[in-house]
């Protein structure tokens, strides 16, 4: 064995400047990051894409097909255009979720490795930012790899119109709060309840946020509307529909920036001083 | 016994002359040695008290209750203690991840508290569970290491080729980490902790749960890294291990240090509070001149040697001791680090 270079400590003076170290930290945690989703990816495309896939062909081949009420009859094309911005602004949420909140409660409850994360030069907030960024950009990631399949594969013709300014805040406003809820789950759910997540909040959340019907739609049935409010899913699915369609109406888009930017700010907060309590004692 | 907590160090690393690894040679750093401070860590009335969790009659846990130590650099140092005694408590402290409730804490003259971000730059650590990056392969757990600390890729990049080597890991370089032997895991798992050159590497029981060839090949490397000059501190049980290895030991109970010195200075300091007493020493004395009788050439007009009644002062002398808690160790004055912690705390160890 060859001693090679020597780890002989530093004096303090050589410890890079704060700004930059924190830089260069959140550049290579996100670098991982992307590296593990880059491992996953056969694992990552068909777990996002064969519930958009098969909610398309079920609602926009196989009902209109078969004259079966939902997708079915004569708004066969309105349906499928409503639900292309209700099944992007879904998978967008759902990878943002779990992409965040499963590999953090498997860390703090069994394996232990985000140890070395932990201990990077940096602070504990600059490291629990980085993982909602992370998991905005792979959120993002899944909305991409979604649209063409919601858009293009729908046997009934779907009114698209990309309204760009739209497109390009709601995008990145519903990668990041979604990104956040999942580090707020994945932080502050005990980390048994985690792989749970599907049954007792992903259903809910799909159920209640407006994929399958507008927010308006929901009119007859008042306190459900109301009800529906707390879902962050409606505003992400309103937002989408804004910036993706025409001929279907939405929610104004005050209130979906309001919500959206509210609920941005509120994970943000309990994400971060969650992810704070995991790992400082 | 007093603790002995030694305020300063030495410019350069220690050398009390009790160091069983190779002396220090071939030190090269890019900072001339002036600018290093001779002290690594330091701590100042260190406390942690855990809030009680609500119980009526549960109280508040004070696991590490104001502990004085310096360490200086270059020397591995030794935290025993058993289980629950506030070893990890205080490396968790050290280390940035627990907030001290009261006392001051420095790493390579860094407060730990004020400035954590910057501490963690002088910090390796590796933990007694494998903390491994599993959805990384062997090479990356390396470079990424590197890229977290500003290394560029390209230092990164050989810095983790070179360590692979040195940790004789490189032909595992593309595996999962899953598929890593206990020992191998705990090589790389160190290997990435001097990844960056810490100014101190924290061992928190480095050998735990490894087989007896795993652990040779663990204390090998440690002891290379210390003979090139790091500065290591180290948890552990094992009074074997701590005597072999540390140049200084602090022995730690309820929080608290009871005793802080080289391991031969500790056990020579309690060899000199363990004369044999009462019976024993009179049986001890009947069997050397019992000894001595028998070794007597025959013939001469002195007694003849009486094996059975060697034997027979024997067992009284062995029974004698036993009744009085002292080994045959302890009457032959070889007093092991063991016995020096069951001495200071009234318990074994592993209890």
């Amino acid at each position: 064995m060859t001693a090679v270079s020597v780890p002989v400590g530093v004096a303090a003076e050589d410890a890079p400047k704060a700004r930059s170290a924190t830089w260069a930290a959140f550049k290579a945690l996100l670098l991982r990051d992307l590296t593990v989703l880059d491992h996953d990816l056969a694992e990552f495309l068909p777990n996002t894409l064969t519930q958009p896939a098969m909610l398309v062909f079920i609602f926009t081949y196989v009902f209109p097909r078969i004259g079966q009420g939902i997708g079915g009859s004569n708004n066969a094309g309105r349906f499928s255009t409503l639900l292309l911005g209700g099944l992007v602004a879904q998978s967008v949420i759902f990878q943002g979720l779990f992409r965040v909140a499963l590999p953090l409660a498997r860390e703090f409850d069994i394996t232990n490795e985000l140890e070395d994360r932990v201990l990077a030069p940096t602070s504990v907030k600059t490291i629990a930012f980085e993982k909602i960024f992370a998991g905005a950009l792979q959120s993002l990631f899944a909305g991409l790899v979604v649209f063409p399949v919601a858009a293009f594969l729908p046997s009934t013709p779907i009114y698209l119109q990309a309204h760009w300014l739209i497109l390009a805040t709601i995008t990145p406003l519903t990668c990041y709060t979604s990104a956040a809820l999942g580090l707020t789950i994945g932080t502050r759910l005990a980390p048994r309840l985690v792989p749970l997540l599907a049954g007792f909040i992903a259903l809910p959340l799909g159920f209640f946020g407006a994929i399958f019907y507008t927010w308006d739609a929901l009119t007859p049935i008042a306190w459900l509307k109301y009800l529906v409010l707390v879902n962050p899913l409606v505003y992400m699915s309103e937002g989408f529909r804004a910036g993706l369609s025409i001929g279907v109406v939405h929610m104004a888009l005050l209130p979906v920036y309001a919500a959206l930017i509210g609920f941005a700010v509120l994970f943000t907060v309990l994400g971060v001083t969650g992810f704070k309590k995991q790992v400082i004692s | 016994m007093t603790p002995t907590v030694e305020k300063t160090c030495a410019a350069g690393p220690a050398d009390e002359g009790t160091t069983r690894v190779a002396p220090v040679v071939g030190r090269t750093s890019t900072t001339a040695p002036a600018a290093e401070p001779a002290e690594v860590i330091r701590t100042e009335g260190l406390t942690k008290t855990y809030p009680s969790s609500g119980g009526r009659h549960e109280k508040d846990v004070t696991a590490v209750d104001g502990l004085d130590l310096t360490v200086c650099r270059g020397e591995i140092f030794g935290l025993l203690g058993p289980n629950g005694a506030g070893k990890t408590t205080t490396v968790g402290m050290l280390t940035t991840r627990v907030i001290p409730t009261a006392g001051k804490a420095t790493v390579n003259g860094i407060d730990v508290v004020a400035d954590p971000a910057r501490a963690k730059y002088f910090i390796g650590v590796v933990h007694q569970v494998n903390t491994l990056d599993r959805s990384l392969t062997v090479w990356e757990n390396l470079f990424f290491h590197g890229l977290y600390y500003g290394m560029s890729t390209k230092a990164s990049r050989a810095r983790s080729d070179e360590l692979l080597q040195r940790f004789r890991l490189t032909h595992r370089a593309g595996s999962q980490v899953r598929a890593l032997s206990g020992g191998m895991a705990r090589r790389l798992m160190v290997a990435r902790a001097v990844m960056h050159r810490p100014a101190v590497l924290f061992l928190d029981e480095p050998t735990a749960s490894l087989d007896p060839q795993s652990r040779i090949a663990l204390w090998e490397m440690v002891g290379e890294l210390h003979a090139e000059g790091q500065t290591i501190l180290l948890t552990t049980h094992y009074m074997e291990e701590a005597d072999a290895f540390c140049n200084r030991v602090a022995i730690i109970d309820h929080g608290k240090i009871l005793a802080l010195d080289s391991p031969a200075a500790l056990k020579h300091k309690a060899a000199a509070g363990k004369a044999p007493v009462g019976n024993a020493k009179a049986w001890l004395a009947q069997l050397r001149a019992l000894e001595r009788t028998s070794e007597a050439p025959s013939g001469n007009g002195n007694a003849a040697p009486d094996n059975a009644a060697v034997e027979a002062a024997l067992i009284e002398v062995i029974n004698a001791a036993e009744r009085h808690g002292l080994s045959l160790d302890d009457l032959a004055g070889q007093v092991t680090l063991e016995s020096v912690f069951i001495d200071l705390t009234g318990r074994d160890l592993r209890e």
